[in-house]
């Protein structure tokens, strides 16, 4: 009996070792951007990461104002 | 001899206008799905609702969304059949992994959200006819389970095709209430602002803008042409495909807001649903063609909502991602579908969820992807290393840069608007 749920242990364990591997090896693959980065992409991107950080920041006072 | 090859030249032009045809209808399909599926169960209300509020005097905006939905899903047709890869693939590809993870976890989160968006209105539509919501999603699920296991994308794509068929019930609709042509006209070609240029109009502008261009159609789209095998070859013919969609899109729609401005004008409609049961109680027979064409909106939201998740997940992670592949051949991209299908039914049918915030929620959501997908896709399509010339011309950026920012700008108000609602009053 022990045997078998340490055995089904490892298994979920080997399985999320096994998920992660894949996030890594997705992450390395990616790991350089293949867009040549030119002002316009440069600038675009910024403007998108200003866009949705205030977006974050209008959904985060949204969501303490509704709690107090 | 003159008259017999002036006959042979008509019948050689003849052949040739059938076999462009016969080609054409080999690969239509992905323009025409995704656009009919964008008038989802979401999509219906904000045109009824919009019909009730303003009677035919939004058609004006509506005729203008013709463009602004080709333009953005024409762009997909070349980037998948150019670069073979689809659009979540072809972020994490361009650029890295932070914005890949980021639109691929969002996408998720949007479609699951739109999902459950799905099964409340086909619920609510087979609720008329008095179906428990449970035996809706069942069916619901079954239904779709039958359609991507038998195993072939062309197969999914000519099932789909009948659904799409379905989408046009709103159009017969629209004759059995005798709508005065001469007012359509009237009030609804010519631009007007109707009660003037307040809260409410501006509100409906955005929510029927929001409704022309969804995240899932961006990447459902690219997927479907590079599951299809299409080639550079056939950029003109997904093209057409893609206008086409964007015609009846359009034509639904418009056909939407004449059946409720004929009958349900000066009523303020919060659900299709709601449309369907007021219809009921006067014009059975026309009540039950718009309860059917809610349930069929989505159903074919969905159909295509699930697939844009299991596509976009299987492309990032290398696994089999294609409808030609059986379920031993793909196992985790079927596991995905099932398991955002079977959950965002399964929201519907939990006692008290909360239904309404869900749907509010969307739309807050869609925007924090919305904008970053749309952006990438022109970006990409600027990329003259892997879209040599089939890259954007200088006049299709000042097109698409142009539609882009006012979606950009009026869905993120939409979204404002729906978490503030009291800001634009």
């Amino acid at each position: 009996m022990e045997q078998t749920e340490r055995s089904t242990a490892e298994k979920v364990a080997a399985f999320i070792k096994r998920r992660f591997a894949m996030i890594d090896e997705i992450n390395r693959k990616y790991a350089t951007p293949q867009i040549k980065m030119t002002r316009n992409v440069k600038t675009a991107l910024l403007l998108l990461r200003v866009y949705l950080l205030l977006l974050v920041l209008l959904l985060a006072y949204k969501f303490f104002t509704m709690l107090k | 001899m003159e008259r017999l090859s002036f006959s042979s030249s008509i019948f050689y032009k003849y052949r040739r206008v059938v076999k462009a045809f016969k080609l054409y209808l080999v690969l239509a399909g992905p323009g025409i799905i995704v656009m009919l599926a964008d008038n989802d169960a979401g999509g219906i209300t904000t045109y009824a609702a919009t019909g009730a509020k303003y009677g035919y005097n939004l058609i004006w905006f509506l005729l203008l969304l013709l463009p602004v939905a080709y333009f953005v899903q024409e762009m997909t047709v070349r980037l998948g059949t150019v670069t073979k890869r689809g659009h979540a693939e072809a972020i994490f590809h361009g650029f890295g992994s932070f914005w890949g993870w980021f639109s691929l976890l969002d996408l998720l989160l949007v479609n699951w959200l739109t999902l459950v968006t799905e099964f409340i209105g086909m619920t609510a539509a087979l609720h008329i006819f008095g179906v428990p919501p449970f035996v809706t999603v069942i069916v619901v699920c079954i239904v779709m389970a039958a359609m991507i296991l038998q195993g072939r994308y062309w197969t999914w794509e000519k099932i789909a095709f009948l659904f799409c068929a379905l989408n046009v019930i709103y159009i017969p609709a629209a004759f059995l209430v005798h709508p005065s042509v001469s007012s359509i006209l009237e009030q609804g070609i010519v631009p007007n602002i109707p009660g003037g240029f307040n809260a409410d109009f501006f509100f409906f502008l955005m929510a029927n803008i929001g409704t022309t261009i969804a995240p899932w159609m961006v990447f459902f789209q690219q997927s479907a042409v590079v599951d299809k095998g299409m080639k550079e070859k056939d950029i003109p013919w997904g093209r057409l495909d893609t206008f086409i969609g964007s015609f009846f899109t359009v034509l639904v729609a418009v056909f939407v807001v004449i059946v409720t401005g004929t009958v349900l004008h000066g009523m303020d409609i919060e659900s299709a649903a709601q449309a369907a049961q007021v219809l009921m109680s006067t014009n059975q027979f026309l009540g039950t063609l718009l309860a059917i064409g809610l349930f069929n909106a989505g159903f074919l939201g969905a159909i295509c909502i699930s697939l844009a998740s299991s596509w976009a997940f299987g492309e990032v992670f290398g696994w089999a991602h294609s409808l030609n592949n059986r379920i031993k051949e793909a196992p985790w991209f079927y596991a995905i579908y099932f398991f955002t299908l079977v959950t965002a039914g399964l929201v519907v049918l939990i006692p008290g969820a909360p239904l309404v915030l869900i749907t509010l929620f969307v739309q807050v959501i869609a925007v924090t992807l919305l904008p970053a997908a749309l952006v990438f896709l022109i970006l990409l399509l600027n990329n003259e290393e892997t879209m040599g010339k089939y890259k954007n011309t200088p006049l299709q950026n000042a097109i698409t840069w142009a539609i882009v920012g006012v979606i950009i700008i009026l869905s993120t108000l939409y979204a404002v608007s729906t978490l503030f609602p009291g800001l634009f009053k």
